[in-house]
């Protein structure tokens, strides 16, 4: 998406992206869905690096939303997709409201290890949760949409990829909105100088706190998506290494252009699918040299293959979804 | 220039990913049966019962393809078909393990995938399976949860569930008079160590209604260090110290613990321990009490089939079969049963997966850790003997006899139909029968 696309274009984009799904081979739907919703909690990341920060513990969001929509939709029978991600959306938004506050005082370093810390206190607890299955987890039931329920295989895996796709889409556009807007472009000014922006008149703290509560919607959305495609949840969604997967995915996509987080959110989970097929002993070895090659040789992350380096031509604090260092660490 | 090259990129990125995409176009299996087997091939528990398992897994079917394997199985393949196996890794969560099965049936379009050592797992992927109305053969994981908790068509499990090594290890305390008026006990802080405790717990408090509780440690999976555990243990001095550890913290377990003379101040009883009784060694404390999950390894019967499998697994691997490489031979040959069965009824044909899971509901057959029995859950979950034994290092082999051996039938140490393990072991496990 460059900086000139037009909203409505950027619809039909989704649009054409949702009805490829169609033809897209079957395994390829549910792998999309999980990609798209790790390319929501990323593009969450990337909204709260912009603030100079990351969190290494988007896990806590992404289970507190895959938990909240398990448990409702285990006791008051809740399926509906629209509606799960909602409450997913609203669990982690509700947390993040919370703990956005407390954490948007400590920066750098503290800010990240802080969020890695309260992931883990909270899959602590998790395990230890033997009424929530402890550290094996439970199942929900298969969602529906708006009253209807899909039995064949095919048409639900695409009712999933519709709607992760047109959430994730939505909330990418909603994203450029933000990073063009006035409150996006303070953002940037707190990463450069938080001093100053404080002499501005504005507060730093709530600036960070706002993007800390937007990653963390995003999260407690995408965790509804996970558990909808998985239709299992277990503390392993609050675990380090989650988080630092959905930290990856953001470094890979690099900070120039909201497809590339859906790109590269795609284009990680192929490989490992693949190296684990072909490789079964050494797929890890696979995934790390993908990385790296990508670190190596796009340190500007997947998006600079098609975005060209806009500050040639011109400020790019102004441009859209640009900001002049690696946003993610 | 500039774009030029970003374009290039571009064109190049696009082609590799049209590539991958082409590799996945499956090809027609006809005189094939293709199996995906998924197992811990990275991670903690790949050295216990990952590795083992994929050996095993290779080694049973390299035989069946060849047709070498004792009677009833001589057929080569699965019913004449030869056994193509898919093998891929269970190691990175549950997440990762739903997709993965999704793309063996949908893109790698396998028969059937067998196979999950991780309880977590296995509750993840068996409803992904049942809608996708693809047959999946459990083979391991501990928890009684998959068919208790909800109802499967597609879904079997060829290995008894978690319930009879504990409640089995108490009854052989029992019938070997150990004494135990107190209780200690380690286990990991993860849903096996903390359902493993207690299923013991609540077992004992059946057959030895007196016994007091006295420390009870959940440390944390993959801990490794047990010094304050031990100091604990030690200062509690209970008759018997019961453990679910396994693997590497089993190994640590016993190594810290030996030289601080715990074997010596109390019974030591574990639940599942047979797999470390290579790699330990004389670090084994002799008069250890354990179980293997089944009548496995150095507790086996001995039989045609268990021979051909022990003696050919450890000229193939250099170690005696243990646990996972026992259960996952059991699953192998229980689906080859199925097949055969599906094949006599239509004719010989390849069948289809709702030949396959009718012949399998209800199934019994023979395996080198004795006889499985589809009885549980409507004939999907199966039910066999076990056994435990007490250790007794051999110097002259170099390696830990297992003496003492006594068996249990599968119907005394595994609850009846319909009723759920942890009522059946609290309600005095009714109905049980035992010789």
């Amino acid at each position: 998406m460059k900086k000139d696309l037009h909203p409505l274009a950027m619809i039909a984009v989704i649009a054409g992206v949702t009805l490829f799904g169609r033809v897209l081979p079957t395994w390829t739907l549910s792998l999309a869905t999980i990609a798209a919703s790790n390319a929501l909690i990323a593009l969450g990341i990337v909204v709260l690096a912009r603030t100079g920060n990351v969190s290494f513990g988007q896990g806590l969001f992404f289970a507190a939303g895959g938990y909240g929509v398990a448990l409702i939709a285990n006791a008051w029978g809740l399926t509906d997709a629209v509606a799960q991600v909602i409450v997913g959306a609203a669990c982690g938004g509700l947390l993040g409201l919370v703990i956005g506050p407390l954490i948007a005082r400590y920066s750098g370093i503290f800010f990240g290890m802080l969020t890695l810390a309260l992931s883990m206190v909270f899959y602590g607890a998790l395990v230890k949760s033997t009424a929530l299955g402890g550290s094996d987890g439970f199942n929900v039931g298969r969602p529906s949409l708006f009253g209807m329920t899909f039995t064949d295989p095919r048409e639900a895996d695409f009712m999933l990829y519709a709607v992760s796709v047109i959430v994730t889409g939505l909330a990418g556009i909603g994203a450029t909105f933000l990073f063009r807007s006035e409150f996006g472009l303070a953002s940037l000014a707190v990463r450069e100088n938080n001093l100053r922006v404080e002499y501005l008149g504005l507060s730093a703290n709530r600036i960070i706190s706002i993007n800390f509560l937007i990653a963390a919607i995003f999260a407690g959305a995408s965790g509804a998506f996970a558990l909808m495609a998985q239709r299992h949840i277990d503390p392993q969604f609050a675990y380090w290494t989650t988080s630092g997967e959905f930290v990856f995915v953001a470094v890979l996509a690099g900070n120039q252009s909201v497809a590339a987080v859906f790109v590269a959110s795609m284009a990680l989970e192929l490989v490992r699918s693949f190296s684990n097929l072909y490789l079964p002993n050494t797929w890890q070895l696979v995934l790390g040299v993908f990385l790296l090659g990508v670190i190596l040789f796009l340190p500007r992350g997947i998006g600079s293959l098609w975005i060209r380096d806009r500050r040639k031509r011109r400020i790019s604090a102004t441009a859209p979804l640009t900001a002049e260092r690696g946003a993610a660490p | 220039m500039d774009r030029l090259r970003r374009t290039n990129r571009a064109v190049l990125f696009a082609s590799v990913a049209a590539t991958s995409l082409g590799l996945a176009v499956p090809a027609s299996a006809q005189e094939t049966f293709k199996l995906g087997i998924v197992t811990f091939l990275s991670g903690p528990a790949a050295d216990s019962f990952g590795v083992p398992a994929r050996n095993g897994a290779q080694f049973v079917i390299d035989q069946l393809n060849k047709g070498s394997v004792p009677s009833p199985y001589e057929k080569v393949g699965f019913g004449g078909m030869k056994i193509e196996p898919v093998i891929i890794d269970e190691n990175g969560g549950a997440t990762k393990q739903v997709q993965e099965l999704r793309n063996l049936y949908q893109r790698d379009n396998v028969d059937v995938v067998l196979g999950y050592i991780s309880s977590g797992d296995c509750l993840a992927v068996a409803p992904i399976a049942e809608e996708l109305k693809k047959m999946l053969v459990l083979m391991d994981c501990g928890t009684p949860r998959i068919f208790e908790e909800a109802k499967y068509n597609y879904v079997f499990r060829t290995a008894a569930h978690a319930t009879m090594d504990n409640v089995g290890l108490v009854r052989y305390m029992k019938a070997k008079n150990i004494k135990m008026d107190s209780l200690s006990a380690i286990n990991q802080d993860y849903a096996w160590g903390q359902d493993s405790r207690a299923d013991f717990v609540a077992a004992a408090q059946q057959l030895y209604p007196n016994v007091k509780v006295q420390t009870d440690l959940l440390p944390k999976f993959g801990a490794g260090q047990y010094g304050t555990e031990i100091s604990a243990l030690v200062g509690a001095g209970s008759d018997v110290v019961y453990s679910s550890l396994w693997g590497g913290d089993l190994q640590a377990f016993v190594l810290q613990s030996v030289p601080r003379g715990l074997s010596k101040r109390s019974q030591l009883v574990f639940s599942a321990a047979d797999h470390v009784l290579p790699p330990l060694g004389d670090k084994m404390p002799d008069g250890t009490i354990l179980g293997a999950r089944g009548a496995y390894g150095l507790m086996s019967q001995k039989s045609p089939l268990n021979d051909w499998l022990f003696k050919g697994y450890e000229a193939a691997n250099g170690v005696y079969p243990v646990q996972a490489a026992y259960r996952i031979t059991q699953s192998i040959l229980g689906l080859k049963a199925a097949v055969e069965k599906a094949m006599s009824k239509n004719g010989g044909k390849k069948p289809s997966t709702d030949e396959m899971v009718a012949a399998m509901t209800g199934l019994e057959w023979p395996s080198p850790g004795g006889l499985i029995q589809m009885k549980l859950a409507d004939g999907h979950q199966a039910i066999q003997p076990i056994a435990f034994s007490r250790t007794k290092y051999n110097p002259d082999l170099k390696r830990v006899d297992l003496v003492d051996i006594q068996y249990f039938a599968a119907e005394c140490v595994n609850p009846p139909p319909g009723v759920k393990s942890i009522d059946w072991i609290k309600g005095g496990m009714q109905g049980a029968k035992c010789n």
